[in-house]
């Protein structure tokens, strides 16, 4: 260290008689045993000196996106959202479609579920589900209890998961994970993978037994902000076995190909 | 010299912070400015009694007009110039919509005068004044703020320097004081809710397909792969640096961006002190003074014997004073680089006003390694250039009891006064890894390390391997031995926990409107308070109320610090004589941390009649 005659002078003050010398103490030993602690007293009733339980409100549309048609354009969204906290929320999911692979006009699903945080990354989730088609101007509903779970997997795909038991006992699931990639900061790869499956034939809800359909996306968004994303992409949908017949009775394509622009967004 | 100003004149100007005053017309860019911009300190307080107000004023950022949080219309507030001994009436008016608050950073004081709400006292209601009244019992440069949500980022913050009644042990002829802070547009709830939705949602720095590529091309297809792969498996991102970053802040010094270019003014050949006070409430900035060394003489108001370094890291909180003797006639720029290199703030040394030095580039941002995570055991590719932590380390070792091995020599070597000490070397126990337990603190903690370890001879992450010369904590040595030098006689441990994709930051796996229960001291008791971080991200620990006295190997000469910074990873051991009796706030210093729930209240109490061991 090199020396400061400033310093020196400064510290001559500093350490002359007077100063309390270290005083040894061997004697002292960690004993937790032997320590008994205070009884604390109560405090005033004061608000919190932090915000640590603050509830949130959040919503996002992970797809709200058009899909252009040589006949018929149509147009589709996967919205969900939660209020609560960071273990508790109650959660609303939307999903639905305009034109249908089956030929569906409408197809709409709506989920109101209460989740709990596990695990260290799952939400699991547990409440209702109702939905309804609409086939050549005839509605049909259902509605159906869920119990699944949502989160973060290794290698970070964003999972959600889902069983499905409709008012008729009819059992079905659904899976769908998606990743990012990150081509620049802002320039955003989205790869989507979903698919149904149904224990039970519901030809109502062009459903087969077993796998129903995959779903393969990719979509390509650009984060303006970081709540707002514009996309296009392309999609891949495609009906299996007693499902792919439906479809196909239906007058639909159990293989399709479709573009998409969308935006995705967050608040 | 073809010096505007007398010498005499320059130097009466210049006690503290005597050049805020003269900047409005050293400035260009404040001698255009008009009146609504003249928010930076203007005022220096003193006297025994002094009438502070809350309030919301306008405030220039560069060319916006954004509406700050001030004390008394001031960003950072008015200097209180004050002295040890002094028995000092603080009227602390609110003149906002919401309570408030002022909190007496680093400052001996009975426990209802500490400012926290909801602990010390409820807040200084709308409209209402609280009278703060204490006698100081020590010297050095502090600081003061709000305790109330986010009023600190928002501008309700100032500096604080007590003269010593004895001689000063720093001699110096000029001094100046450096706040640093980061301003944003935006509110703390905000941010917080940003964060709780998205995590990383201020961190444009992550690794993409382009790093991926590059990494690829230096080592290889395979290895890159794996270690995007190794990350990506435990959910985790190597840039995760900063919370917050230089996309939210503006980095400011005393309140200027660094456009501004805040500027102290010296004559060649002077020992300038400069305090150095870290306002950010998020922001780790790296410190350095290209052309000039730094003598650092005081840590946390606290004398430390001095040392030389080119550049230090100062976290939420800490203040560092330092001595430099420029001797060219030439300017030198104070650069304080953030951790993350995201952004900096900037201010000049000069021997004239409008003086500019070249403003260097920031180095690149570093990645979180293997050893951040505590997890050195296992292989990975470890390229960011964070200097890798003790590379042989010995046989780690379960629990938190064990002889420590010396593998800092030197500070065996200083061992003073021969104490009987349990360790091997004094006061620096756990230097090895320990494995964590088995606890791993819930849903609300995302990681636990398998090994901490203490790491206050290192640098930090970014720091320490470019030949510059950086503090680390066993640099620090109080300048005279501190009264209390028992053993602990009880050891506490507290884990930093907190969990990245849902912005939860906690202690034990429980933030704290789910632990209300308070941490006791035994009112006299010596204990020895081990933090151990979980977590990947940098923390600095406050205690309020009393000393933490840094167990860093100095043996009698541990320096006590109010605010202490623990790496990923880390294991640091205080020592804490339980002299103040009351409740008192203990938080990491990071807002949004403390905010989100890692905080806890320390109660220091008297043993109950019948039940002293």
């Amino acid at each position: 260290m090199k020396s400061f005659p400033q310093f020196a002078a400064g510290m001559v003050v500093i350490l002359s008689p007077g100063v309390d010398m270290p005083v040894a103490n061997a004697e002292t030993l960690l004993d937790k045993e032997k320590q008994i602690l205070p009884v604390p007293h109560p405090r005033g009733k004061y608000h919190h000196p932090t915000h640590s339980d603050q509830n949130y409100a959040f919503l996002r549309a992970d797809v709200l996106e058009y899909r252009p048609g040589r006949d018929d354009s149509d147009f589709r969204w996967d919205i969900q959202g939660w209020y609560g906290g960071d273990f508790n929320r109650l959660w609303f999911k939307t999903e639905g479609e305009r034109n249908t692979a089956f030929k569906a006009e409408h197809d709409i699903d709506m989920q109101l579920l209460y989740g709990r945080f596990i695990g260290k990354y799952y939400d699991v989730q547990i409440g209702v589900r109702g939905e309804t088609q609409t086939v050549r101007g005839k509605d049909v509903a259902r509605a159906h209890a869920v119990i699944g779970f949502q989160g973060l997997a290794p290698y970070r795909y964003e999972v959600e998961s889902a069983l499905f038991i409709s008012q008729q006992g009819d059992v079905s699931v659904r899976f769908q994970t998606s990743r990012d990639f990150l081509l620049t900061q802002r320039l955003i790869l989205q790869g989507r993978f979903e698919t149904h499956a149904a224990v039970q034939k519901v030809e109502k809800f062009t459903t087969g037994q077993g796998l129903n359909n995959i779903e393969l996306g990719l979509r390509l968004r650009y984060e303006i902000r970081r709540e707002i994303a514009p996309y296009i992409g392309i999609s891949y949908d495609r009906s299996f076995f007693r499902t792919a017949d439906l479809v196909r009775e239906e007058g639909g394509d159990s293989s399709q190909v479709r573009f998409v622009a969308g935006v995705q967004l967050w608040l | 010299m073809n010096d505007p100003i007398s010498r005499r004149a320059f130097l009466k100007r210049s006690g503290a912070l005597g050049t805020f005053a003269a900047l409005d017309w050293m400035l260009p860019i404040y001698a255009r400015s008009d009146s609504l911009s003249v928010v930076t300190p203007t005022t220096q307080l003193s006297g025994d009694v002094i009438n502070l107000t809350i309030a919301r004023t306008p405030f220039r950022i560069d060319d916006h007009i954004a509406t700050a949080t001030t004390i008394n219309g001031t960003v950072p507030g008015p200097l209180l110039h004050l002295r040890e001994g002094q028995d000092i009436t603080l009227n602390v008016t609110n003149h906002l919509d919401e309570t408030s608050s002022i909190h007496w950073h680093g400052i001996l004081l009975p426990p209802e005068m500490d400012g926290v709400p909801g602990i010390s006292f409820p807040g200084i209601e709308p409209g209402a004044t609280f009278s703060y009244r204490f006698t100081i019992r020590q010297y050095g440069t502090y600081w003061f703020h709000s305790h109330s949500g986010g009023q600190e980022q928002a501008g309700v913050y100032a500096p604080m320097i007590i003269d010593p009644i004895e001689p000063d042990p720093v001699k110096y002829d000029r001094e100046y004081v450096i706040m640093l802070s980061d301003w944003s547009f935006s509110s703390v709830d905000s941010m917080i809710e940003k964060l709780k939705k998205q995590p990383g949602y201020f961190n444009f720095q992550k690794r993409t397909l382009g790093d991926f590529i590059q990494d690829a091309m230096r080592d290889g297809w395979r290895p890159a792969l794996d270690d995007y792969l190794m990350w990506a498996r435990m959910r985790m991102d190597p840039t995760d640096l900063a919370d917050v970053t230089g996309h939210a802040y503006t980095y400011l010094m005393n309140g200027l961006t660094p456009a501004a270019n805040w500027t102290g003014l010296f004559h060649p050949g002077e020992r300038i002190r400069l305090r150095f006070i870290q306002v950010g409430v998020m922001t780790f900035q790296d410190i350095r003074i290209p052309g000039l060394g730094m003598t650092v003489v005081q840590a946390d108001g606290q004398n430390v014997q001095p040392v030389e370094v080119d550049e230090f890291r100062i976290g939420p909180a800490e203040t560092y004073d330092v001595i430099v003797e420029p001797k060219e006639e030439r300017a030198y720029t104070i650069f304080a680089e953030t951790l993350d290199r995201s952004g900096f703030a900037r201010g000049t040394l000069a021997p004239r006003p409008g003086m500019a030095a070249e403003v260097p580039s920031r180095r690149p941002r570093s990645l979180r390694t293997m050893a951040d995570m505590g997890m050195q055991h296992m292989s990975g590719v470890d390229h960011g250039n964070h200097a890798p932590g003790n590379a042989t380390m010995g046989e780690p070792e379960e629990g938190t009891q064990h002889d420590t091995p010396d593998r800092h020599g030197e500070h065996a070597k200083e061992g003073i006064h021969g104490r009987h000490d349990r360790h091997a070397q004094p006061g620096f126990p756990d230097s090895r890894p320990v494995r964590h337990g088995t606890d791993d603190h819930g849903s609300g903690n995302q990681f636990i390390p398998d090994f901490t370890q203490s790491r206050m001879d290192e640098p930090g992450i970014g720091l320490g391997n470019d030949g510059r010369r950086v503090l680390v904590y066993t640099d620090l040595k109080s300048l005279k031995p501190y009264p209390d030098q028992r053993e602990p006689e009880r050891e506490l441990e507290i884990h930093l926990t907190g969990h990245m994709e849902r912005f939860i930051w906690s202690f034990d796996g429980e933030k704290y409107s789910d632990a209300k229960e308070s941490i006791l001291f035994r009112h006299g008791e010596r204990l020895r308070w081990i933090f151990v971080n979980d977590t990947m991200m940098e923390h600095t620990m406050h205690l309020h109320g009393t000393w933490m006295y840094l167990e860093n190997g100095a043996g009698a000469y541990l320096p006590r610090k109010h605010t202490v910074l623990v790496k990923p990873a880390e294991r640091v051991s205080v020592a804490i004589t339980a002299d103040a009796p009351g409740p008192w706030a203990f938080h990491c210093h990071l807002l949004l941390h403390m905010e989100t729930g890692m905080f806890r209240v320390v109660e220091i109490l008297d043993a109950a009649p019948g039940t002293e061991s």
